[in-house]
């Protein structure tokens, strides 16, 4: 067993270029022992790329990506101690799931003998001993993907790859599978890297996540620290759902910054790294903003509509210099719900806001 | 799908047209069936049914020439449609795994060239070259020719199933430990198998049915089964012509039947696009 600490993989500085389209421009992680690791980020941001520079099925343009301190750029995908759950799955269609997930294990030169007790072994770790003699054909979308699962984690590879291996399920079963996984992971103690565009699924699984954009990692972290602090623009509103509020910024000292609100009113708040006076963007999420009737508020506006999303609200509220706020509240009978048209106030502890840079 | 006015069943004179080409498209085969069995030394007035034409193709004076005629066709048949399928099925491999290559597109079309060039030209030009090298006609020249045309036959199903495997199960093979060359063994040939089936069986059926080239190419004293009719003909049609002529049509059918089944039950029991969404 390694240390906790321990860098599972180390991706130096690595760019990829498609003929003239450049889909990773220098990017830098460390991805830790025993980590859930996400990639997250819009499609095109490179983040499946990265996944296949890493299982070997592209070859990297520029840098190196080590594998326990071990370089291997050089190596054929069948070389590398990590397996991948592709997308589609890609079960080979005419073998069962037995011969399916015993695939890598007869590669590595098991005997069959040994092989099988291995394959129950994980079947048993997805749920899916009753399946071992189906054809991936007979199984569902659910049964297809634990499968997939089963097959890259029989030879229990150093890391595991998964390239959005929930996309392709319905809601209830992806929530339920989030938590599967974390679970096997945790189980397992094998260092997971978790592609997806999905940031909820990123928030709830991960150890860490990295955010990912035009080809860049814009942020790494955890996913209090992406959500609660985040770097930039794009990550503050690829993240979750923010108000980005243009500020008049100064004093920027250690981390904070204060800046000056549309109203006139000045606050201190956090700032992020990189942020410069002058005309900035603060950024405060639509569930840290109050709303009351007061007039002695830090922006005052009218709401102009309600959006009903179940068990929350969102008000849109207009402020009076211009400009746009989302407010969410809690769809319940307790709280008094603004009227359309009606002035509003609306407040916000200045530690649950952020000064940005673009 | 269409609407009911725009059916094509409704269309003026869709019967009669439809029975028209049914007609002349499948009359004459019909005729020839039924009359090889025939009772009669004439092969226009029908005495009564028997099996008389058949007993002697394989009894009768002529038999000895047909079953020589036979062996030859078969023989070769099978060598040309093993040795097509194997090229074909390299050549597809090598069109959709090489990824993109300069001259791909060029490859292509000399692959299936073959089918539009007209037949004659192909026997004509193959006779030249076998006696510009100086080879002599005879078993192994058909044999050859026969290689030749029917890879491009072999090669249409193959690419056609290959085409529908995606890259990404190979990428798992590998992904899994599997050597390139075990990837193709143990995941691509086995997915393409059915193609690879119908493409042989295809190529078989062409190589069998073979008439011009095969005449240009034969020399002197060497038969297969449609040179044979084709020279009993000009002698004079026998009614044992009918049978053996029926014969070849059932062998024919029966194979380009299998051919379809063997694909269609491939792509049912190992889907290699679809997948099953709860």
């Amino acid at each position: 067993m390694s240390k906790d600490n321990e860098i599972a993989v180390d991706i130096q500085n690595v760019t990829k270029m498609f003929g003239g389209f450049t889909a990773l421009k220098g990017v830098s992680l460390d991805i830790r022992d025993n980590e859930f690791f996400t990639l997250l980020g819009p499609s095109g941001c490179g983040k499946t790329t990265l996944l296949r520079l890493i299982a070997g099925f592209e070859e990297i343009s520029n840098g190196a990506i080590l594998l326990y301190g071990q370089n291997i750029a050089d190596l054929l995908p069948n070389k590398r101690p990590v397996n991948t759950v592709f997308q589609q799955y890609a079960l080979f269609p005419h073998m069962n799931v037995t011969d399916n997930v015993m695939f890598g294990l007869l590669r590595l030169g098991q005997e069959k003998s040994k092989a099988i007790n291995r394959v129950n072994e994980v079947l048993e770790l997805v749920r899916l001993s009753d399946f071992a003699d189906r054809m991936p054909s007979q199984l569902s979308g659910g049964q297809q993907q634990r499968v997939a699962l089963a097959r890259a984690l029989a030879p229990s590879p150093k890391v595991l790859l998964l390239d959005e291996p929930l996309s392709a399920l319905d809601l209830k079963l992806r929530q339920a599978v989030r938590l599967e996984l974390q679970q096997i992971q945790v189980q397992t103690g094998i260092t997971f890297i978790f592609v997806t565009h999905d940031q909820e699924e990123a928030l709830t699984m991960s150890n860490r996540i990295a955010v990912l954009e035009g080809g860049r990692v814009q942020q790494v972290g955890s996913a209090r620290e992406i959500y609660e602090a985040p770097e930039n623009k794009f990550v503050a509103d690829f993240i979750g759902e923010t108000n980005l509020i243009d500020v008049n910024v100064s004093n920027l000292e250690a981390g904070k910054g204060s800046c000056i609100l549309p109203g006139g009113e000045k606050i201190t708040c956090s700032a992020a790294r990189g942020a410069r006076s002058g005309p900035g963007h603060l950024s405060v999420r639509p569930e840290r903003i109050k709303i009351s009737a007061s007039s002695k508020s830090l922006l005052k506006g009218t709401a102009v509509r309600h959006i009903y999303l179940g068990t929350d609200l969102h008000i849109e509220v207009k402020l009076n210099t211009g400009g746009n706020v989302t407010v969410r509240m809690q769809n319940s009978t307790q709280i008094q719900i603004p009227d359309v048209g009606q002035s509003v106030g609306l407040d916000f502890d200045p530690s649950s806001a952020r000064l940005l840079v673009d | 799908m269409a609407t009911k006015s725009l059916d094509l069943r409704h269309f003026t004179g869709f019967q009669p047209l439809t029975l028209l080409c049914l007609f002349l498209l499948y009359a004459p085969l019909i005729i020839v069936m039924i009359y090889s069995f025939n009772d009669s030394n004439s092969i226009t007035r029908w005495n009564t049914i028997s099996l008389r034409w058949y007993y002697d193709l394989f009894y009768g004076v002529d038999a000895p020439k047909f079953k020589t005629a036979a062996i030859n066709s078969v023989s070769i048949a099978i060598m040309a449609a093993i040795s097509a399928t194997i090229i074909a099925t390299m050549a597809a491999t090598a069109m959709m795994r090489a990824g993109r290559f300069r001259g791909k597109s060029v490859s292509f079309a000399l692959i299936n060239l073959p089918l539009m060039v007209p037949e004659i030209v192909t026997a004509v030009a193959t006779l030249i070259f076998f006696s510009a090298i100086g080879f002599t006609t005879g078993y192994l020249t058909i044999l050859i020719a026969h290689i030749v045309f029917c890879i491009p036959f072999a090669y249409l199903p193959i690419a056609a199933r290959m085409e529908g495997i995606e890259e990404v199960y190979e990428q798992a093979a590998q992904d899994l430990y599997a050597t390139r060359f075990q990837a193709f063994r143990l995941i691509l040939l086995p997915l393409m198998a059915p193609g690879i089936m119908s493409g042989f069986l295809l190529a078989f059926i062409i190589s069998l049915d073979d008439f011009i080239i095969t005449n240009f190419v034969k020399g002197a004293g060497v038969e297969t089964l449609p040179t044979v009719i084709f020279g009993a003909v000009k002698q004079g049609i026998k009614p044992n012509i009918m049978a053996i002529s029926t014969l070849l049509l059932v062998v024919s059918v029966g194979f380009v039947a299998l051919s379809y089944f063997v694909g269609r039950i491939g792509e049912k029991a190992n889907p290699t696009t679809t997948k099953k969404g709860e």
